[in-house]
C-alpha cells in the first residue's frame, strides 16, 4: 500500500494485481472525475455570492470580534456546481436502481412532495410568527394527524419527534409518564425487548433509564410468548415490539402478547418503521398498540437524503393520550391554534421533544404522498410490498437459503448464509459482488438472530421487471459463487469508484476532519 | 396509483410464482378479527393537479415572510439562500439515496460529510465535529447527556439566556435518565450569574451566545471557571451567521459546541427540517453522539471515507449505546455545507457584517420611537425591547396590518417570572440580509401609531 500524499492520491504508482481494472495516469475513470476535497482548492478568498460592501467592521463588539482566520474555503458557481455533480455522480440513489435495503424502505421519492414542500407558504413560514399567521400550516397538521389516526386505529398522535428513534424516545416517556401518574413508576423499572428488535428499541428503553430484559425467540422468527409471560410482572413498565419484525414476520401473536401486557399492568410499545407493510389492512389499534412511531419518511416518502432528515409522529392510546409532549395543535371551532407550553390547558404533558413544532417540511410531503394515493392506494402499497418481496423469496429460495422458509414473508425477504457454506464466500463479500453487478447490497448480518443475514426489502415501488432484473443477478452470483469464483467476490467491488474500503484503519486512528499538511499556508492564493 | 408499477397480470404471474392464489394467502399470520376489508374513511385516490390544488390553497393561508416586512427570530433565521444549493440537493443522487452503508458507492455522500464536519470544526473553532443531529434543541440536550458521561457528574446547569424551548427540550430528556438541572433565571446580560451556579457537582455549565435576548457574550471567564471546577462548557449558538463575526466558541474555552445550522443553506420550514451541528474537543469523541465520517483507505490504497467509530452505536451496543440516535439530518447538511463553500470565508464575513448593520438600523429606528426601551447592550443581528404595552398584543396588531414585527418573549416562557419579574412586555427582534430599508421604516412607523393608539 502506498501512502498518501496531501490531495489523496498515491504518491507511488499503484501496482494493481488484478485483471479487472488499469490503473489510469490521473485517477480519473471516463466520465468518473476525481475530485479534490474543497479544503484543497486555491479558493480561500474566493466567494460564490454576490453581496454589498458592509459599511463597517463591526466596531461596536469591539473585543468580541473574531480576527483570525475561520479555514472556510470559497468557490464560484461553476466549481460549486462541478464539485457538487461530480460528488453526486460517485452514489448509489434509488432513482438510479433498486435499493434493496431491509429495514429501510427505499422506495421511489415523489417530485411533487418536493415541489409541494417548498410552497413559500410552507417553507418560508416562521415557527413563531403569530397563529393567525399560520392557519394553513396548522390545518395541515391536523389533516396529517386525522390520516394518521384513521389509519393507525388510535385516538391521538404527537407530532413533534423528528425521527423514529425519537419517536420511540417520545413513546417511552409517555409511557413512564403515565406510571408516574399512577404512582407505579418506582417499581416499574423494566421494559422487555425481543431480541429481533430494532438495536434502537432497547437503546432508547436504557437511554430513558430503563433496565432492559430480553425475550427469547421461536424458531420460526416469533416473540416466544411462553418466555414472554414468564418475564411479565409487576416490576415491567412496558414492551418494546417490532411488527411485522425484523425478520420481514408478522407477529401471529401480537393480539396475545398485547392482552398480557395490558394484564400486567404494563404498555405495548410497537415500532412502526415498517408499517408500510400493512397500511390499510391493518389498524396497530386493534391489535392493542398502546403507542407507535411512524417513520413518514420510510411509510409515506420523503426523500431519504444520504440518512435524513426524517419525521417520527407517534400514535397514543386513549390511555397514553394526556402524556404527549407540547406543542400540539387544536380546532375551537374559532380556527386552529398551538398550544405551546404544557402548562396550557391544565394538560399532562411530559414535555417538549425539539424546540419548535416538528419536521412541517415532512410532513407536506408525507401528507402530499398519502393524498395522491388515497385509502384505495395505500391499502394497494401493503399489498405490492409484501406481493414483491415474497416474489423474492420465491424466486431465490432454491439457490439461497431462506431463513424462515415456511409460510409467507411480509414486505421483506430474509436470507441466511447457509447455502454459503463451504465456498470461503462470506455475506459481505456476496453484498460487495452486487454492487458488480449495478445494485446496492440488501442489509448484511442484521437482524442478528440469524447467522449472516441478508435482508432484501424490495418495497411496493418497484416494477416486476426490476425484480426479475435482480433476480437474475443474484442467480448469475450465486452460481459463481457456487461454481468456486473466490476471486470475483473476495476483491469486490471491481467497478465502483473505490474498491473495498479499510474501516478498521478508519476507526483505529479517526481522522474525522481535514487539516493543513505541513507548509501549507490558508490564507494563500 | 402513479407511484406503483405492478399491472393486473404482473400480480398474477407473481401470485402464481409464489405458488399461492389470492394476496390475502399472504397476509394469513395477520390474526383474522384484525384483518380489515374494504377501504379506511378517508379520500380516495388523487391525480396530481387535484393534490397541487389542495395544498396550495393550505398553504395560501399562510402569510410568508417574504411577503411582508419580517422581524421574527428567537432560534430561526431568514436568510437568502443561492439557487444553486436547492438545485443541488434535489439532485437524485443525493436527494434519494440512504445513509452511506456501503461507502463504495456512496463517496459522494461521505466526501460532503466530511468536508461539513471540517466546515462546522472550523466554525465554531473546534478539533472535531459530526455529520449533524437533528436541530440545535436536541444537540443541546445530547451535549448535557454527554457531558455526564464524561465527568460521570449529574448536574446540569442552564444559563438563563438560553433558548427557553432550548431548556424544555433538554430537560425533558436529560430528566428521564435522572440528570438534575438547575435553570437559572431570564436576564438579558444572563451570564455573570453562572459561574456562581458552578460546583463540585456540576457536569456541565450550558450557556448561549448570542444569547436568547441577542447579548453577544465573552464565555472566556466561564470556561474558566467551569474547568476549575471540573465541568465542562457546553456553548449554544442560535443563529451560526453569528460566528462569522464574533469569536467562535472554542476561541472562548467551549469543551461542546450545540448549534442550529438553519441559518446557512435552509429555509424556516415553521421549525423544521433543521439541522443540529454539534462539536466538541478531539477528546471527547468516543462519547460523541450521531453519526462520523473519517478518512480512509481503499484496497488500492486511494483515500475514501467511511462511517466509523460506529462501536459507540445502538446497533451493536442495543442497550449500551452512547445515544439511540438513527437518523440524522443529511440533507439539511449539505445544503448548510453547499451554501457555506459558496459564501467561503469572504461571503461569510461579509454576510455577518450585513447581518449586524441591518439589526442596528433597525434598533436605531426603534429607540427613537417613545416609550420603546432598547434592552440589549451588544448583539449581532438580533435584540430585545420593552413596550409600554404586552408584546403579544402589539405584535398581533402589527399582523393584522401584515408586518410580522417580532417573537414576544412570552411565547417562548411565561410572561411573569418566578419572582415576579415582567417578560410579557419585551419582544425579541431580528433582521439579517433579507431585511430591507423600506421594511425597517415601515416597522418603525407601524409601531409608533400602534404604541401611540
Amino acid at each position: 500500500m502506498s501512502t498518501m500524499n496531501t490531495v489523496g492520491r498515491p504518491t507511488a504508482p499503484t501496482v494493481v494485481d488484478h485483471d479487472y481494472k488499469h490503473p489510469t495516469l490521473t485517477g480519473g475513470r471516463g466520465l468518473l472525475q476525481d475530485e479534490l476535497l474543497i479544503f484543497e482548492t486555491d479558493g480561500w478568498y474566493k466567494t460564490g455570492v454576490d453581496l454589498p460592501e458592509p459599511t463597517s467592521d463591526g466596531g461596536d463588539l469591539g473585543a468580541l470580534v473574531r480576527r483570525d482566520p475561520i479555514g472556510l474555503p470559497g468557490l464560484s458557481e461553476p466549481e460549486a456546481m462541478r464539485h457538487y455533480v461530480r460528488l453526486s455522480q460517485k452514489n448509489h440513489a434509488i432513482d438510479l436502481a433498486l435499493y434493496p435495503l431491509g429495514s429501510c424502505t427505499m422506495k421511489h421519492n415523489p417530485r411533487l412532495n418536493e415541489k409541494m414542500a417548498r410552497l413559500p407558504g410552507f417553507s418560508d413560514i416562521h415557527p413563531l410568527q403569530p397563529i393567525s399567521t399560520v392557519q394553513g400550516a396548522l390545518e395541515l397538521m391536523d389533516t396529517l394527524a386525522h390520516w394518521l389516526k384513521t389509519l393507525t386505529g388510535m385516538p391521538a398522535v404527537a407530532m413533534s419527534p423528528k425521527a423514529g428513534a425519537h419517536g420511540e424516545l417520545c413513546g417511552l416517556m409517555a409511557i413512564r409518564a403515565a406510571h408516574e401518574a399512577s404512582g407505579q413508576h418506582e417499581v416499574r423499572r423494566k421494559v422487555l425487548v425481543p431480541t429481533s428488535a430494532h438495536g434502537t428499541n432497547p437503546a432508547t428503553a436504557a437511554f430513558v433509564g430503563y433496565t432492559v430484559v430480553e425475550v427469547a425467540q421461536t424458531d420460526d422468527g416469533r416473540v416466544d410468548v411462553a418466555d414472554l409471560a414468564s418475564r411479565l410482572g409487576p416490576d415491567v413498565a412496558a414492551i418494546m415490539v417490532t411488527n411485522p419484525n425484523t425478520c420481514g414476520l408478522f407477529e401471529r401473536d401480537i393480539v396475545e402478547i398485547a392482552r398480557l401486557t395490558h394484564e400486567a399492568g404494563a404498555y405495548f410499545y410497537c415500532d412502526g418503521a415498517n408499517f408500510n407493510a400493512i397500511v390499510g389492512r391493518v389498524r396497530p389499534g386493534d391489535l392493542g398498540v398502546d403507542a407507535m412511531h411512524i417513520n413518514l419518511h420510510k411509510t409515506f416518502s420523503t426523500p431519504h437524503g444520504g440518512g435524513g432528515p426524517g419525521a417520527g409522529p407517534v400514535v397514543l392510546s386513549e390511555a397514553l393520550a394526556p402524556f404527549a409532549p407540547a406543542p400540539w395543535v387544536v380546532n375551537d371551532g374559532d380556527g386552529f391554534k398551538l398550544i405551546e407550553r404544557e402548562e396550557d390547558e391544565a394538560a399532562q404533558a411530559f414535555g417538549r421533544m425539539c424546540a419548535f413544532n416538528g419536521q412541517m417540511g415532512m410532513f407536506v410531503r408525507a401528507l402530499s404522498y398519502m393524498m395522491s394515493h388515497g385509502s384505495d392506494g395505500l391499502r394497494q402499497v401493503a399489498e405490492d410490498a409484501v406481493l414483491n418481496a415474497n416474489y423474492i423469496k420465491a424466486r431465490l429460495s432454491d439457490v439461497m437459503s431462506a431463513a424462515f422458509p415456511d409460510g409467507p414473508c411480509m414486505h421483506e425477504a430474509l436470507f441466511d448464509d447457509e447455502w454459503l457454506k463451504g465456498t470461503e464466500i462470506t455475506t459481505l463479500d456476496f453484498a460487495k459482488a452486487m454492487i458488480d453487478e449495478g445494485f446496492h447490497p440488501m442489509t448484511m448480518y442484521f437482524p442478528l438472530v440469524v447467522h449472516g443475514a441478508m435482508l432484501i426489502e424490495p418495497t411496493e415501488t418497484e416494477s416486476k421487471a426490476e425484480l426479475d432484473r435482480f433476480i437474475h443477478a443474484l442467480r448469475l452470483l450465486a452460481a459463481a459463487a457456487k461454481a468456486g469464483e473466490v476471486e470475483r467476490f473476495k476483491g469486490a467491488p471491481f467497478h465502483a469508484p473505490l474498491r473495498r474500503l479499510d474501516e478498521t484503519r478508519a476507526a483505529r486512528s479517526p481522522r474525522l476532519r481535514w487539516t493543513a499538511p505541513e507548509g501549507h499556508n490558508m490564507a494563500a492564493e | 396509483m402513479r407511484y406503483l408499477p405492478l399491472t393486473p397480470d404482473d400480480r398474477t404471474a407473481m401470485l402464481a410464482a409464489i405458488g399461492v392464489t389470492s394476496i390475502d394467502d399472504l397476509f394469513v399470520d395477520v390474526p383474522r378479527a384484525a384483518r380489515r376489508d374494504g377501504f379506511v374513511d378517508l379520500p380516495r385516490v388523487m391525480g396530481e393537479l387535484e393534490v397541487e390544488r389542495a395544498l396550495k390553497a393550505l398553504a395560501g393561508k399562510n402569510t410568508a415572510a417574504g411577503d411582508v416586512p419580517f422581524f421574527c427570530g428567537a432560534g430561526a433565521y431568514r436568510h437568502h439562500v443561492p439557487a444553486t444549493v436547492d438545485h443541488i440537493i434535489q439532485r437524485s443522487e443525493f436527494l434519494t439515496s440512504y445513509t452511506p452503508y456501503q461507502p463504495e458507492i456512496a463517496q459522494g455522500t461521505l466526501q460532503y460529510l466530511y468536508e461539513f464536519q471540517t466546515q462546522v470544526a472550523n466554525l465554531t473553532g473546534m478539533e472535531v465535529a459530526n455529520a449533524s443531529l437533528y436541530d440545535g434543541s436536541t444537540a443541546t440536550a445530547e451535549g448535557v447527556l454527554m457531558a455526564t458521561r464524561v465527568t460521570r457528574r449529574n448536574k446540569a446547569v442552564f444559563s438563563g439566556g438560553v433558548h427557553p424551548h432550548y431548556v424544555r427540550a433538554s430537560e425533558t430528556v436529560v430528566h428521564a435518565v435522572g440528570v438534575e438541572t438547575v435553570s437559572l433565571p431570564a436576564a438579558i446580560d444572563a451570564e455573570a450569574a453562572v459561574i456562581d451556579a458552578i460546583d463540585r457537582d456540576t457536569a456541565c455549565v450550558v450557556v448561549q451566545t448570542p444569547n436568547v435576548f441577542g447579548t453577544a457574550t465573552d464565555v472566556t471567564k466561564i470556561a474558566e471557571a467551569a474547568k476549575a471546577a471540573g465541568a465542562l462548557l457546553i456553548v449554544v449558538v442560535t443563529e451560526a451567521v453569528s460566528m462569522g463575526l464574533l469569536k467562535s466558541p472554542g476561541e472562548m474555552g467551549a469543551d461542546i459546541v450545540a448549534a442550529e445550522g438553519q441559518s446557512i443553506g435552509n429555509a424556516l420550514n415553521y421549525g423544521g427540517p433543521y439541522v443540529g451541528l454539534f462539536a466538541c474537543k478531539q477528546s471527547l469523541i468516543r462519547q460523541m453522539p450521531g453519526r462520523l465520517c473519517g478518512e480512509t483507505v481503499d484496497a488500492d490504497g486511494e483515500r475514501g471515507f467511511v462511517l466509523t467509530l460506529s462501536t459507540r452505536e445502538q446497533h451493536i451496543r442495543r442497550d449500551k449505546a452512547t445515544s439511540n440516535i438513527c437518523t440524522n439530518s443529511g440533507l439539511c447538511c449539505l445544503a448548510f455545507s453547499i451554501h457555506m463553500s459558496l459564501l467561503g470565508e469572504t461571503g461569510l464575513r461579509k454576510l455577518a457584517l450585513l447581518n449586524h448593520e441591518k439589526a442596528l438600523a433597525t434598533r436605531d429606528a426603534l429607540a427613537a420611537i417613545p416609550g420603546v426601551e432598547i434592552l440589549t447592550p451588544r448583539f449581532f443581528n438580533e435584540f430585545a425591547v420593552r413596550l409600554p404595552r404586552p408584546a403579544a398584543e402589539v405584535v398581533e396588531a402589527l399582523g393584522n396590518h401584515r408586518i410580522l414585527a417580532g417573537v414576544p418573549y412570552s411565547r417562548l416562557a411565561p410572561g411573569v417570572g418566578p419572582n415576579g419579574e415582567r417578560w410579557d412586555d419585551v419582544l425579541l427582534i431580528a433582521a439579517t440580509e433579507t431585511t430591507l430599508d423600506a421594511d425597517i421604516q415601515i416597522l418603525a412607523k407601524s409601531l409608533t401609531k400602534v404604541l401611540g393608539a
